[in-house]
C-alpha cells in the first residue's frame, strides 16, 4: 500500500468513528452541557444578568425570585451571574492543567515506550511513586510548600501531578506500536528517534492520548473544584465554583440553600458532561 | 510463589523511599521562610537563627532527611511546629478516626457496589446494566464535597434524617450512635466509590458467565441465579477485592473533604491545618504515612491477584 492511500484509509475510518461518535445520545448530552459552559466561559459577562460582585444590600440571602434567578448570598450578590462568571475560572484552570500534564506525560511516555531499558525503569519507579499519594494530597503539599496559591500554580501543580497518568498510558500503547513494522521501516531508513516518535508513532497513539485527556479533564475539575473548595486552589473571593460553595455552605444550616446548591450543581454538571463524552470516546475508538 | 512475593515487596520498599524523598524535597526545597512565619516578621536574626538550630532546619539536607527517616523507622514521629507536641500523639488519634470512617464507608460500599456490579452483568446490554455503568461513573466523578453538601442539604436540613456532624455530641457516645453519624460521609464516599467497583465485578461476573463451568453448572439444571452466586462470585469476588484494595488512595484523598464538611477529627482534618498552618514536621510524616498506607494496601491486592492467577505471578518474575 501507498503511502498516499493508507493515509485515505486512516481518514475513511476516522470519518466513520466520527459519525458514529454523532449518533451516540451520552455524546450528544455530554458535548450540550460542556458546550454551554464553555459558552459561558468565553461569554459569562454577556449572558450574565448583573455584575458578579455588585451587592445589592436590600436583597441579602434572598431566595430564587425572577430578579435573582438563583437568589442572593450574603453579601447580596447574584448567584446566577456568579455561576455564570465562574464557569472561565475552573474551565480554563482544568484544560490548561490537563494540557500540561498530557504534554508531559505524552512526551516522558514516548520516551519510556520507545527507549525502554533503565530509562523507562527508573522513570516508572518515579512515576509509579508519584501516584502512590491521592492527588489532593500531593497538591495540597505543594501549596503548602509554596506557601501561598494562585491559579498558575494551581494549573502547574495539577498538570505535573497527571503527568504519570498519561505518561503510562501513552507508555503501553507505543511498546504495542514499537514492535511494528512501520517502525522497523523507519528505522531502517535512518530516521532520528525524534522523528520515529513524533512523526510514526505518536499519530498512531493519538486516539489512545485524545481518549487519555478527556478523561485526565474530568478529574482536573474534580481536583480544582476540591481544591479550590478547601481554600487551596485558587485567590480568595474570585466566584469560582468551589470558593463559592465553601463559602455559603454553612448558611444551608439555616435554610439558605441557594447560594451552595447552584454552584454545586454548575461543578456536578461540567463533571458529568465531560465524563459522557469520554466514555462515548472510549466505546467509539475501542479503547 | 515466594520469589515473587519478595520481588513485590522489595519494590513497595523502593516505592516508599522514593515517596519519601518526594515528599522531604518538595517540604524543604521549596522557598519560604518557616522561621519568620512562626515567629512574626519582627523577630531578632539571632532568635530565627537559635530557632532554626533548635528544629535542626540549619543542617544540611541529607543529615535533615535522615534524621527524619531515621525517626519515622524507630517510632519518633517529630514534633509538630504549631501545636508543639510530638507528631505521633496528633497522629495516632486522628488515624483511629478516620479509619472508623473507613471501615464505615467501606462495609456499606463494597456490598452496595459489588450488588450493582451484578446486576448490571446480569442483565448485560439492557437498560439496567447501562443506567447502573454510566450513571456509576457519572456519580464518580463528582467530587466529594459537592455529594457531601447535598447530601447534608437534602437529609439533613430538608428532611432531618441523619446528622449533620460526623461526631456525636454526646460524651461517650455507644457504638451505634457512632455508626450512625458515620452514614451520611459514607454515603458521600458511596457514591464515588460505587462506579468503580461495581465496574470490575461487572467485568469479572460477564467472564464467569461465559465460561464453560457455568455452561455446565446450567446444563446440570441449576437455575441461573443459583449458578451465578455458587459459582460466578467466588471467581468474580476476589478481583474486587483486589480492586477495593487499590481503591483506598481515593478514600484517602477524599477523606479530607468529607472530614472537612462533616467536621469530623481525623486523619484528612489534621492534614489539612498542617497545611493551613505550613507545619512541615506534621505534614511530612502525615503525606509520607498516607503513602505508606496506600502502597501496602496495593501490595496486598497484588499479591492476592497474584495468588489466584499464576499467569500474573510469572509475568512478574520473569
Amino acid at each position: 500500500m501507498t503511502d498516499e492511500s493508507s493515509k485515505q484509509a486512516q481518514q475513511t475510518v476516522l470519518s466513520e468513528r466520527l459519525a458514529v461518535l454523532r449518533k451516540n445520545k451520552a455524546f450528544i448530552v455530554g458535548a450540550a452541557i460542556l458546550g454551554f459552559w464553555v459558552f459561558s466561559a468565553i461569554f459569562g459577562k454577556l449572558i450574565a444578568r448583573y455584575d458578579q460582585d455588585f451587592m445589592d444590600y436590600e436583597y441579602i440571602n434572598s431566595a430564587p425570585s425572577g430578579k435573582y434567578w438563583f437568589g442572593t448570598d450574603s453579601n447580596g450578590r447574584d448567584v446566577y451571574s456568579r455561576v455564570i462568571v465562574g464557569s472561565r475560572i475552573i474551565i480554563v484552570i482544568s484544560f490548561l492543567a490537563t494540557l500540561l500534564g498530557a504534554f508531559l506525560g505524552a512526551s516522558l511516555g514516548l520516551a519510556a515506550g520507545y527507549l525502554k531499558g533503565k530509562f523507562d525503569m527508573v522513570l516508572m519507579r518515579i512515576l509509579e511513586a508519584i501516584s502512590a499519594i491521592p492527588v489532593i494530597i500531593i497538591a495540597l503539599l505543594a501549596v503548602a510548600a509554596i506557601g501561598r496559591s494562585s491559579s498558575i500554580i494551581t494549573i502547574l501543580i495539577i498538570g505535573f501531578i497527571f503527568m504519570p497518568n498519561v505518561a503510562r498510558t501513552v507508555r503501553a500503547a507505543v511498546l504495542g506500536e514499537s514492535e511494528l513494522e512501520y517502525v522497523a521501516a523507519a528505522k531502517l531508513r535512518t530516521e532520528k528517534t525524534a522523528h520515529i516518535l513524533f512523526r510514526e508513532v505518536l499519530p498512531n497513539v493519538l486516539p489512545t492520548l485524545i481518549v487519555e485527556f478527556t478523561v485526565r479533564l474530568g478529574y482536573a475539575i474534580f481536583a480544582v473544584a476540591t481544591l479550590s473548595f478547601l481554600g487551596a486552589g485558587l485567590e480568595a473571593g474570585s466566584p469560582d465554583w468551589g470558593t463559592q460553595v465553601a463559602d455559603t455552605w454553612s448558611l444551608i444550616f439555616t435554610n439558605v440553600w441557594w447560594p451552595t446548591l447552584f454552584p454545586s450543581l454548575a461543578i456536578a454538571s461540567v463533571a458529568v458532561s465531560i465524563n459522557l463524552i469520554s466514555d462515548a470516546l472510549l466505546e467509539v475508538f475501542e479503547l | 510463589m515466594l520469589r515473587f512475593i519478595v520481588k513485590r515487596i522489595g519494590l513497595s520498599i523502593l516505592t516508599l523511599v522514593i515517596v519519601s524523598l518526594i515528599v522531604f524535597l518538595m517540604t524543604s526545597i521549596m522557598p519560604g521562610d518557616i522561621a519568620k512565619q512562626t515567629l512574626g516578621r519582627d523577630a531578632s536574626p539571632e532568635a530565627f537563627e537559635i530557632w532554626n538550630k533548635e528544629k535542626g532546619f540549619d543542617k544540611p539536607l541529607v543529615v535533615q532527611y535522615s534524621r527524619w527517616m531515621g525517626g519515622v523507622m524507630t517510632g519518633d514521629l517529630g514534633t509538630s511546629l504549631q501545636y508543639e507536641m510530638p507528631v505521633s500523639e496528633l497522629l495516632a488519634p486522628a488515624a483511629s478516626k478516620s479509619a472508623q470512617l473507613a471501615i464505615v464507608a467501606l462495609l456499606l460500599i463494597a456490598p452496595i457496589s459489588i450488588l450493582g456490579g451484578i446486576a448490571a452483568a446480569m442483565n448485560r446490554g439492557k437498560k439496567v446494566d447501562r443506567a447502573l455503568t454510566v450513571g456509576g461513573l457519572s456519580a464518580a466523578v463528582i467530587p466529594e464535597f459537592v455529594w457531601a453538601v447535598v447530601l447534608i442539604l437534602v437529609f439533613g436540613v430538608a428532611i432531618q434524617v441523619f446528622p449533620v456532624s460526623a461526631f456525636p455530641d454526646e460524651e461517650n457516645p455507644n457504638l451505634i450512635s457512632s455508626v450512625f453519624h458515620l452514614i451520611l460521609p459514607s454515603i458521600a464516599l458511596l457514591f464515588v466509590l460505587f462506579g468503580y467497583i461495581s465496574r470490575i465485578t461487572r467485568a469479572g461476573v460477564i467472564e464467569a458467565l461465559d465460561s464453560d463451568y457455568m455452561r455446565t453448572a446450567v446444563l446440570k439444571g441449576l437455575s441461573r441465579k443459583t449458578a451465578v452466586f455458587k459459582h460466578v462470585l467466588r471467581n468474580a469476588l476476589l478481583p474486587t477485592i483486589a480492586v477495593i484494595a487499590t481503591q483506598v488512595p481515593y478514600l484517602a484523598g477524599g477523606l479530607i473533604a468529607i472530614e472537612r464538611v462533616f467536621n469530623y477529627p481525623g486523619f484528612g482534618n489534621i492534614l489539612l491545618d498542617a497545611v493551613v498552618a505550613r507545619d512541615f514536621p506534621l505534614l511530612q510524616t502525615a503525606v509520607f504515612l498516607t503513602g505508606v498506607v496506600i502502597v501496602v494496601f496495593q501490595l496486598i491486592a497484588d499479591i492476592l491477584f497474584a495468588v489466584l492467577n499464576p499467569r500474573i505471578r510469572q509475568k512478574v518474575t520473569e
